[in-house]
């Protein structure tokens, strides 16, 4: 029955494309018009194809996108970044502590009132003695960039290309005191201000922090935040 | 067989045998036979090549080599930040054979680099990337760029000093791009960090998506230089001269047997040296393996030297001689201070290499009939590459400071500067020094 049904239609298709065709034959030209459609629509061809490859490319789209946020940070790792917590008290005057937060190196340094005192005569060799970057929070925008004068707390981490600059404490007639960053040679002073000349742009970055007692730094949090 | 009595192969048929009749079976199922005359044995390449056309089929032997051991390798290493760099002191010490393997393997990348350094300079003196092969041309600078993927993401699997470093180094590039930087270089980490998590993805990068990507590009790379047919020492396109009857250029030699015999001999050399190296001196003095790599990754001390391996360290020299962007504030609006131009320049000092089709305007394509003007910037080009290349191994302190009158400057760096200058200045100005150039006549056909 439906065998049947199905040879009647295909047919009858045949037979319409038939006219199809004889008519276009005598309407060739319009073939915009719906009473006598052309054999090849090409407008509306073009139409579909556009269509059609726009449907999949959006799904392509849509797909790419699991794959592209698999490749962020997974729930695991944000979840890693838990504050640190240092006694200070052990830190001894002129040396430093490095302590690792969200992977990275803290430095932690004990500066001696010499090394304070250092600070203040190189400032016309700094790219940024203003602290005009904001690589420090508000409470550290000041001539030793610390919340406790001598202590300072800042990431060991190179603003250039991240490498862990190294200490270099001695103080000469023309260097009193920094780090110098073994991969391309950028130059900081005690308190990770960056020196002209330097490949790295800004100075060094101060992470939130905050005391929690006379000789407890909590680093990665800053008063008054949960 | 009607197949074959048309041909023009003018062999004598025997009667059919079990293996011809199975030669018949299958290329009536693929195109076997077409394709081993079309590629090989009917394949027509100029007679006159010389010592530096060795150096592409090299490079196919080393990516053989390296997948081969690669495979090998990935049965007993460790992609996870807690046991790589054992699994891999386990492939040296442990595991039967695996040192040789690791080492023909690491010596494999640094080889692969001299033999495709030497592939690129034979297409810049012989004009190989000029019409009508300037797709070979980008297809190879394609293939190259992923190829220093493939060594920047393998170098950070043994999960060493200089691996994590390198990576830290290499990433914070991305960072360094103004706006989507940071966001991007922790997308490319999956972590804030060099972590487990970017080990695991370059692990993958390193042994499934960039060989697939190279396998393609290398066959692109073939497909479109049989197309055209090779260049040669003279520049000359033997297409032009066939012989009127065969249709064969002249001046052509069919690829097999010539050339493969010809590649044969240059890969017993080649594999002379290459096994020499991995008996003897497998870490190179610590050009090939660097000694701060052999202390497993600590993420809170950069290693005192810090150097990229040798390949990397012509740009490398670039990215630390440019000096850093001060920060501006123009019509209330303030751009911040970056590192960025040192990273483009280091991009672009890779990437430029893909404009030397279209830079060239030289009347002729090979260094033996070019003029004097363009042999010297070349030589400039050459000993720049090779002193930013030297440079980028040292401390950009290794021979002190200027005096006051260059701002103590570092020697180094300022030298850096002006071999960068150079380097650029090769490419920025080769439309007006080739154009320049007083060439020299281009024979017919060519010599040897």
């Amino acid at each position: 029955m439906s065998d049947k049904r199905n040879t009647n239609s295909k047919n009858s298709v045949k037979e319409s494309i038939k006219d199809i065709a004889a008519s276009d034959l005598s309407m060739a030209g319009n073939a915009l018009s719906f009473s006598a459609p052309s054999a090849v629509d090409q407008q509306k061809r073009n139409f579909l194809i556009a269509a059609t490859a726009g449907v999949g490319a959006l799904g392509a789209a849509a797909v790419a996108v699991p794959f592209i946020s698999s490749m962020l940070p997974s729930e695991r790792a944000k979840a890693a970044g838990a504050p640190v917590e240092v006694d200070v008290s052990k830190i001894a005057p002129g040396t430093m502590q490095i302590v690792e937060w969200r992977g990275q190196p803290v430095w932690i340094i004990n500066r001696t009132p010499e090394m304070l005192a250092g600070l203040d005569k190189h400032n016309d060799q700094l790219a940024d003695a203003k602290l005009e970057v904001a690589n420090q929070p508000e409470y550290c925008k000041n001539s030793s960039r610390s919340i406790k004068a001598n202590y300072a707390v800042m990431l060991g981490s190179c603003t250039h290309l991240g490498c862990s600059p190294n200490a270099s404490f001695e103080n000469t007639a023309d260097w009193s005191g920094g780090f110098v960053c073994p991969c391309h040679g950028s130059k900081f002073d005690l308190a990770g201000r960056v020196f002209k000349g330097s490949p790295a742009p800004t100075n060094l970055i101060v992470p939130k922090h905050q005391y929690l007692t006379e000789t407890t730094l909590l680093i990665g949090v800053e008063k008054g935040e949960a | 067989m009607a197949k074959n009595m048309s041909s023009i192969d003018l062999q004598t048929k025997a009667p059919a045998g079990v293996v011809d009749g199975l030669v018949d079976w299958v290329d009536e199922r693929l195109p076997v036979t077409s394709f081993v005359k079309a590629h090989l044995t009917q394949y027509y390449a100029p007679k006159n090549f010389n010592i530096f056309y060795y150096f592409g089929a090299l490079s196919l032997l080393i990516l053989v080599s390296q997948i081969l051991t690669g495979i090998f390798l990935t049965m007993h290493y460790k992609p996870s930040a807690l046991e790589a760099f054992a699994s891999v002191e386990y492939i040296m010490r442990d595991v039967t054979g695996g040192n040789i393997i690791r080492y023909m393997h690491s010596t494999g990348a640094s080889m692969f680099f001299v033999v495709i350094y030497l592939h690129m300079f034979r297409g810049i003196i012989y004009g190989s990337y000029r019409t009508p092969r300037e797709l070979i041309w980008l297809f190879g600078v394609g293939i190259f760029l992923v190829l220093m993927g493939e060594a920047f993401f393998g170098y950070l699997l043994p999960w060493g000093q200089m691996s994590y470093w390198g990576a830290k180094v290499i990433i914070s590039l991305f960072d360094a791009i103004p706006f989507i930087g940071p966001s991007l270089a922790e997308w490319l980490r999956g972590d804030y960090m060099i972590s487990d998590a970017t080990l695991n993805r370059f692990f993958a990068f390193h042994v499934i998506a960039l060989p697939f990507a190279l396998a393609g590009l290398v066959a692109v790379h073939l497909v479109a230089l049989h197309e055209v047919g090779s260049n040669n020492p003279d520049g000359v396109e033997i297409k032009k001269s066939k012989d009127k009857v065969t249709g064969i250029p002249l001046d052509g030699i069919p690829f097999h047997p010539y050339y493969t015999v010809k590649d044969i001999m240059g890969a017993v050399v080649f594999l002379i040296v290459f096994t020499s190296i991995i008996f003897f001196a497998p870490d190179m003095g610590g050009y090939f393996l660097e000694a701060n790599n052999f202390v497993p990754a600590d993420p809170l001390k950069t290693p005192a030297h810090i150097a990229p391996v040798w390949y990397f360290t012509p740009y490398y020299s670039i990215l630390r001689a440019v000096p850093p962007f001060p920060g501006l504030s123009l019509f209330g609006l303030s751009i911040p201070p970056s590192q960025f131009p040192g990273v483009a320049a280091m991009g672009l000092s890779v990437m430029v290499f893909a404009l030397l089709p279209w830079l060239d305007k030289g009347k002729v394509k090979s260094i033996r009939y070019r003029g004097g003007l363009y042999k010297k910037w070349l030589a400039a080009f050459v000993i720049s590459f090779i002193i930013l290349g030297y440079l980028g191994t040292i401390s950009s302190d290794h021979y002190g400071q200027f005096g006051a009158w260059l701002g103590k400057a570092d020697i180094a760096t300022v030298t850096a500067r002006f071999f960068a200058i150079i380097y650029f200045a090769f490419f920025v100005l080769m439309p007006w020094y080739t154009k320049l150039d007083q060439s020299t006549q281009v024979p017919e056909r060519v010599t040897y």
